[in-house]
């Protein structure tokens, strides 16, 4: 399991090890498995730097999806026909693997539609007094209680903890950045108490790119016997991350960010924790015996399940996990790293371009935000966009980092495992071009 | 830059430059007055229009519209050609070029742009072909529909010997 390693906290060798980017030949390979990025945009090759708001999907990701419903598609967990099996069976392997992708186990998995679900899912199971939970101590958020979050949070985990709040009387705190774009780690004290219930934050910030340190966020929280939840959207599809190892109590990420298909993502926790948590959506599914009482529900992951499941979804995701695997994370992770240094050395050279987050590569995924002086983000992505440079412009549902930098939008190049330096030296060289357009006529 | 060009007109970028009837202005007097704020959530861009009637014989007119937004150049310009469409215009006039304006940029740009009638804004023609940007260009004219149909229905009206605001003194 030497794979597994867990992400290094600051200081420490960067996830990026002894591992090699991919080289010309690799990446050519690698990159004829993406039917997409043959594209043309006018007269100019795609350029997709947008794999943080979704990621492009290869050959073997479409055609598992394809093959099992060709061949095998059936509800699941009922009927004894052999299609019902067959799909019972590849949906729950399906389980089994992503589950293992992040070190755990398949009924620590839950599928949710997508990771903003699965925070919901986790608010809204910890502020109702519902039933169905195991004795586990009390998660229920009461008046009294405090919910920490950072200032970075995509808002899926930041408005969840608000509602949950409101619906409980517990109060919202959250812990601040520098001015470098880190996480002003001088608060952790102040802010996570022991009035703290609940620490939800990013593994991975979705526009500063910022890596969070985890081991040091979820010492505090078992210091102070808080529920950590851990948002790993942006860290999942390009790290390596053990969930086990990095201790946290639960997570969610999403198989779009990851090769897979949109309508599928994943709470992962640990067993007793979401044994301990009552059902939130209820229904078909997630029942062992209905009267016309009362019910009872079945064990995590499937009292999480209510209704019909994302069976080919599934079965596609565990495709893009066994693609990540091949390629090897410790890979990915290089090969990123490697052009998130060059993304932040061109812009940083380029006069009137400033950068959100840290313009260093060490601890930072491949999400850069740049604010274009006197350009709007709109302007600029329209400009890249001529070039055929697909980046993500505006706040990126995420407007209180915004606001702390000063910004009210910002344009974003991402990248993944299958991007392309010429990919990024055409974002710098558009990039580049943009303040002379709107200031030259 | 072929497509862009078409897009951003150099009208476009002059507008964007030199904003006309940028800035909040006091109404004269007896005039009537609203005004609009909106935003778009998707990108933060906001407009906010104001708009002072006035009466001339039987009609309702625009006397003048002001106003402050944070955006794109496409919002930003677009609000600047309306002000100078719509100033002088009777309220009915106004709702028309509002109409016109509307109809163009969603004809996804197989829109013939009509210049007698919508002048500098009918640079804004080639906005239709970008889905995204058509809220942007709508941006200032949904404000001043709004703040118009306010100040027809029940705008507040402006006293006689109205005082100027602070801002306007210092500026």
């Amino acid at each position: 399991m030497d794979t597994l390693r867990s992400l290094a906290p600051a200081g420490e060798a960067a996830p990026v090890g002894e591992a090699a980017p991919f080289d010309d030949a690799e990446l050519a390979v690698l990159r004829a498995r993406f039917p997409v990025l043959r594209r043309t945009i006018g007269d100019h090759p795609l350029a997709y730097l947008d794999s943080a708001a979704t990621a492009q999907r290869p050959v073997d990701v479409l055609d598992a999806e394809r093959d099992y419903l060709e061949r095998s598609n059936a509800a699941v967990h009922r009927g004894a026909h052999t299609l019902a099996e067959e799909a019972t069976e590849a949906y729950e392997q399906a389980r089994v693997a992503v589950a293992g992708f992040v070190g755990r186990a398949d009924d620590e998995l839950v599928w949710t539609r997508n990771a903003t679900e699965g925070l919901n899912l986790v608010a809204f199971a910890l502020s109702q007094y519902g039933t169905g939970g195991a004795d586990a101590g009390d998660l229920t958020l009461r008046p009294g209680d405090e919910v920490v979050v950072t200032e970075l949070e995509h808002h899926a985990n930041l408005v969840p903890w608000q509602q949950a709040c409101l619906r409980t009387g517990a109060h919202l705190r959250w812990i601040g950045l520098t001015d470098d774009g880190r996480l002003d780690e001088t608060q952790l004290d102040d802010v996570i108490t022991d009035r703290t219930k609940v620490l939800a934050f990013a593994h991975a910030s979705n526009v500063l790119g910022t890596v969070l340190p985890v081991e040091r966020l979820v010492e505090r929280a078992r210091a102070v016997g808080a529920l950590t939840v851990l948002d790993a959207c942006q860290s999942v599809p390009h790290l390596d991350v053990n969930l086990v190892d990095l201790d946290v109590d639960l997570a969610v990420f999403s198989a779009h960010k990851m090769l897979g298909p949109t309508g599928i993502g994943a709470l992962a926790g640990r067993r007793e924790i979401l044994d301990a948590l009552p059902p939130v959506l209820t229904g078909g599914s997630m029942v062992e015996v209905v009267t016309m009482e009362s019910s009872t529900f079945r064990p995590p992951p499937q009292r999480f399940e209510a209704g019909t499941p994302p069976v080919s979804q599934a079965v596609a995701w565990h495709r893009a996990v066994e693609v990540l695997d091949d390629l090897g994370m410790d890979r990915v992770a290089a090969h990123e790293h490697a052009l998130t240094e060059r993304l932040l050395a061109g812009v940083t050279k380029i006069p009137g371009v400033r950068v959100l987050g840290p313009e260093t590569a060490t601890d930072r995924v491949g999400a850069v935000s740049v604010v274009v002086d006197g350009v709007h983000p709109h302007d600029v992505g329209q400009v890249l966009d001529a070039a055929g440079v697909a980046v993500r412009v505006g706040h990126h549902c995420a407007q209180p980092v915004h606001r702390r930098y000063g910004a009210t939008a910002s344009t974003r190049a991402s990248v993944y495992l299958y991007t392309a330096p010429s990919e990024v030296d055409a974002f710098l060289e558009a990039l580049a071009g943009v303040r002379a357009y709107f200031g030259r006529r | 830059m072929g497509s862009l060009d078409q897009l951003y007109q150099q009208v476009i970028l002059d507008h964007y430059r030199e904003k006309h009837g940028f800035g909040m202005r006091e109404p004269g007097t007896g005039t009537r007055t609203a005004q609009s704020h909106q935003l778009n959530p998707l990108c933060g861009d906001e407009v906010t229009v104001r708009v002072a009637l006035g009466r001339t014989g039987a009609d309702d007119v625009v006397q003048d519209v002001s106003w402050v937004g944070d955006g794109c150049s496409i919002s930003l310009a677009s609000t600047s050609t309306l002000h100078d469409l719509v100033v002088g215009e009777t309220t009915s006039e106004a709702g028309a070029l509002v109409g016109a304006f509307r109809a163009m940029v969603r004809a996804r740009g197989a829109a013939e742009p009509d210049e007698e009638l919508l002048g500098d804004a009918a640079a804004f023609v080639g906005v239709g072909r970008h889905a995204n940007r058509v809220k942007c260009a709508m941006l200032g004219w949904t404000a001043f529909e709004d703040a118009l149909k306010r100040a027809v229905v029940d705008g507040q009206l402006s006293p006689g010997g109205s005082t100027v605001s602070d801002d306007e003194e210092t500026a």
